[in-house]
């Protein structure tokens, strides 16, 4: 009877998890179609795809998409696997590991802008070239970033995912046998990264698989950072829907839509060649093991993929350095290396235009990571010993591409009547903020020793009292972190801020993406440089509140 | 606290433990109060599931069935914090996030409401484990005897009906852990608790001086 009631909770909570989603997609399908009766779309018709497909280079805008998604993902996976493989568990891990653990923070277009700060023509790399090597003393007239064909993006892709994907891995390594396995291997004459992909790569990936896919559909249909470094002419499909979607034509809209449906099945397209790179891989894996080769001397694969990982890391370091830069230069002409002089002149003049988003920002951020943080402990303490499929549903928002379902929940929301406002905005971030919300409390909330509990219990204590005074107080750090996770999500987040915030609820993000076309640096500077501390003050809360109100107890500090 | 006459006897009647299909252990008896039953058995015999039971948190995996009676009451068919069964494992479990202090008051029922005489009570209680003025200390600063010692006050001020030992002497060293082992068997019996040990040292079943039960395949004579 219990089971049964438990069992029916978790399928409503798994309905109400896949809904955003589900009817975001039926939001989007019907306009495609021609369905959408509020503009007088009342017909089903092909038409709208047929307009699709008349757009031009709709196809290349289609591919470039594609390729970043699958290059980038290939790419960082391949650097960061060679990483783990050639290097866990020394020190110079430690070293990396700890630089590049805050990256995982910075949201995506504070990270491109950092990078376009570095790699434009008039950017601080050919700055310090500049005169003496390139003999230029004007910026050289180079399609840099923006170039067409995407390179900019994905290298920007690349190191912003790297970080993610090396947290992903290191979680998932505890629970393999890496230490026996090295020993093995060495003794049996491999090196260490071959010794490392033979004996155990299928079994990290399998634990990894959920991640990496979140990661291609993430940067076939990623936005802002298409906006800052992508191409122009033409931009990549995610970018052209956003425009469509911006046009005061309502006709539009229905074009929108059908570019949507595209982006979908992109997403699945992307989804689908890469099982078929994992078959491949799958291949090689089975070549490399029957070989016998022991590929004893990496030391050159292991250090390319160290110098690949720190690089990137420092270039977004220096370029956030840059965003801060910019913005208390005074005069800065080229080819300086440094401003001749420093100024708040930009920060008192952006004051008066940053005030109201910020605090939006923080507002949303706030409401959506404290409320996934509450669903998250229901979720948990229901279930905490559920395996990582039962959590599917909360998974599915990061393995749609976001425009083909937040678009039309945005639909949804105009017919249901909601206006844009901070509630609706924050809902919908909800979405997004949940399942990294619960990625970071589920391990530690399984680590606790079950024992504290039934102690507990025996001394006559209610399950709901025990959670309250026991194991929320004892999770109270790994609760925090979650939250700042959540909450750096939230200020990250593009695509669904404007879509429902529909220009009348802006926050930080929105306004720095806007403004990258503009090409103020200054003014970039002060946005993009708030835009990357922004989430630091969730990591800030979550360090010093356990410190202070567990100042006198030893055994709750880490 | 319970005065002895109040407790009742504890009776197993076919406790039956499985995992998948395979028995692990099959249990009947009867503990008197202050009395304690050893069960002695490898690791893996199911000798902790059984104290799992009967708290009330045995592992999904695991089935189980048989009756528990305290008295006539049916102990499997409360929630597991209505059974009041005292736990003392392994380790001592101390709330890290709380003093010594709070740690006791937490396991003062809550009849008691008013907060003076709460305190006064877990007072009362340290002072009694030679505990004396360590309310306000944290725990982790605490030896393992006194860890040990704040444990079993914790217990007893709950109010427990019985008390399950699982292993609760087999972190501490020899001369602590003969003292402990004598405090502990010393409350059970002036509290008039049915107690139940389970333990792989022959040592904890001799000073617990009742009835013992050997499960798992390894016998010992």
């Amino acid at each position: 009877m219990r089971d049964a009631l438990q069992r029916g909770i978790g399928t409503g909570v798994a309905v109400m998890l896949c809904l955003p989603v589900l009817a975001g997609l039926a939001g989007t399908l019907l306009p495609a179609f021609g369905y959408l009766p509020a503009l007088g779309g009342t017909q089903l018709t092909l038409g709208h795809f047929e307009a699709l497909v008349a757009q031009p280079h709709i196809l290349r805008s289609a591919l470039i998409s594609l390729a970043a998604g699958l290059i980038s993902t290939f790419v960082t996976l391949m650097v960061v696997c060679t990483f783990v493989a050639g290097f866990a568990g020394t020190r110079p891990f430690a070293f990396i590991q700890h630089l590049l653990s805050p990256l995982l923070a910075v949201p995506h277009a504070a990270s491109a802008f950092a990078i376009a700060f570095l790699i434009a023509p008039s950017g601080f790399l050919i700055r310090l070239a500049s005169p003496e090597l390139t003999g230029f003393d004007r910026p050289p007239d180079w399609l840099v970033p923006n170039d067409p064909l995407g390179l900019s993006m994905i290298s920007g892709l690349i190191a912003k995912e790297m970080p993610f994907l090396l947290l992903v891995m290191l979680a998932a390594l505890p629970q393999l046998p890496v230490a026996n396995a090295r020993r093995l291997m060495s003794a049996l004459g491999y090196g260490r990264v071959s010794g490392f992909i033979i004996a155990l790569w299928p079994l990290l990936y399998r634990q990894i698989r959920l991640p990496v896919f979140a990661v291609l559909v993430y940067s076939t249909s990623v936005i802002d950072v298409a906006m800052i470094l992508g191409p122009r002419l033409p931009p990549t499909l995610p970018v052209r829907i956003a425009q469509w979607l911006a046009d005061d034509d309502i006709g539009a809209r229905f074009l929108a839509s059908a570019g949507a449906v595209l982006q979908l099945a992109l997403g699945l397209f992307a989804i689908v060649v890469w099982i078929g790179v994992e078959r491949l891989g799958r291949l090689c894996h089975r070549r490399l093991s029957a070989s016998g080769k022991r590929l004893s001397d990496d030391r050159l694969l292991r250090r390319t993929a160290a110098v690949i990982t720190t690089l990137s890391a420092a270039l977004i370091f220096t370029g956030l350095g840059l965003l801060a830069l910019w913005s208390i230069a005074g005069l800065w002409p080229f080819p300086d290396s440094l401003p001749t002089s420093l100024t708040f002149r930009t920060w008192q003049r952006a004051l008066g235009g940053f005030a109201g988003p910020l605090a939006n920002t923080i507002i949303i951020a706030l409401l959506s990571s404290l409320l996934a943080l509450a669903i998250a402990i229901g979720l948990l303490s229901r279930s905490a010993h559920g395996t990582a499929e039962r959590w599917f549903p909360v998974f599915l928002p990061l393995l749609v591409p976001e425009i083909a379902f937040v678009f039309g929940l945005q639909i949804l929301a105009a017919m249901a009547g909601f206006s844009p406002s901070i509630a609706t905005v924050a809902a919908v971030h909800l979405v997004f903020v949940l399942p990294y919300v619960l990625l970071s409390l589920a391990p530690p909330w399984r680590a606790l020793d079950r024992r504290y509990e039934q102690v507990a219990s025996g001394l006559g204590k209610s399950p709901l009292k025990i959670l309250m005074t026991i194991r929320l107080p004892m999770l109270l750090r790994a609760c925090l972190t979650a939250f700042a996770v959540g909450f750096a999500v939230s200020v990250s987040l593009y695509l669904p801020t404007v879509l429902i915030g529909a220009g009348r609820v802006t926050t930080i993000t929105t306004e720095a993406v806007a403004l990258s076309s503009g090409g103020d640096r200054r003014i970039i500077g002060v946005y993009a440089l708030l835009q990357a501390l922004l989430p630091f003050l969730g990591f800030l809360i979550a360090s010093l509140v356990p410190q202070l109100l567990f100042r006198h107890r030893r055994a709750m500090r880490i | 606290m319970r005065t002895p006459g109040k407790t009742m006897p504890l009776t197993l009647s076919d406790v039956t433990i499985r995992l998948a299909d395979r028995l692990l252990l099959s249990v009947s008896a009867t503990v008197m109060p202050g009395d304690v039953l050893t069960i002695m058995g490898p690791s893996g015999s199911g000798k902790s599931t059984l104290l799992a039971y009967i708290g009330g948190f045995l592992d999904p995996a695991f089935t189980a069935s048989g009756a528990v009676l305290l008295g006539q009451d049916d102990l499997i068919a409360l929630r597991p914090q209505q059974r009041h069964t005292g736990i003392l494992f392994q380790d001592p479990l101390l709330f890290p996030h709380l003093s010594v202090g709070g740690n006791i008051v937490f396991a003062i029922p809550e009849a008691f409401k008013d907060r003076d005489v709460r305190r006064r009570m877990a007072e009362n209680a340290l002072d009694e484990g030679g505990l004396g003025g360590f309310f306000d200390r944290d725990p982790e600063t605490l030896s393992g005897g006194q860890k040990a010692r704040v444990a079993l006050q914790r217990v007893l001020l709950s109010e427990p009906r019985l008390l399950l030992l699982d292993e609760p002497f087999s972190k501490l060293d020899m001369a602590l852990r003969q003292q402990t082992r004598e405090l502990v068997f010393a409350k059970a019996r002036s509290a008039g608790l049915p107690t139940i040990l389970v333990t792989h040292d022959r040592a904890d079943a001799d000073a617990a001086g009742g009835a013992l039960i050997h499960i798992g395949a390894e016998r010992q004579s």
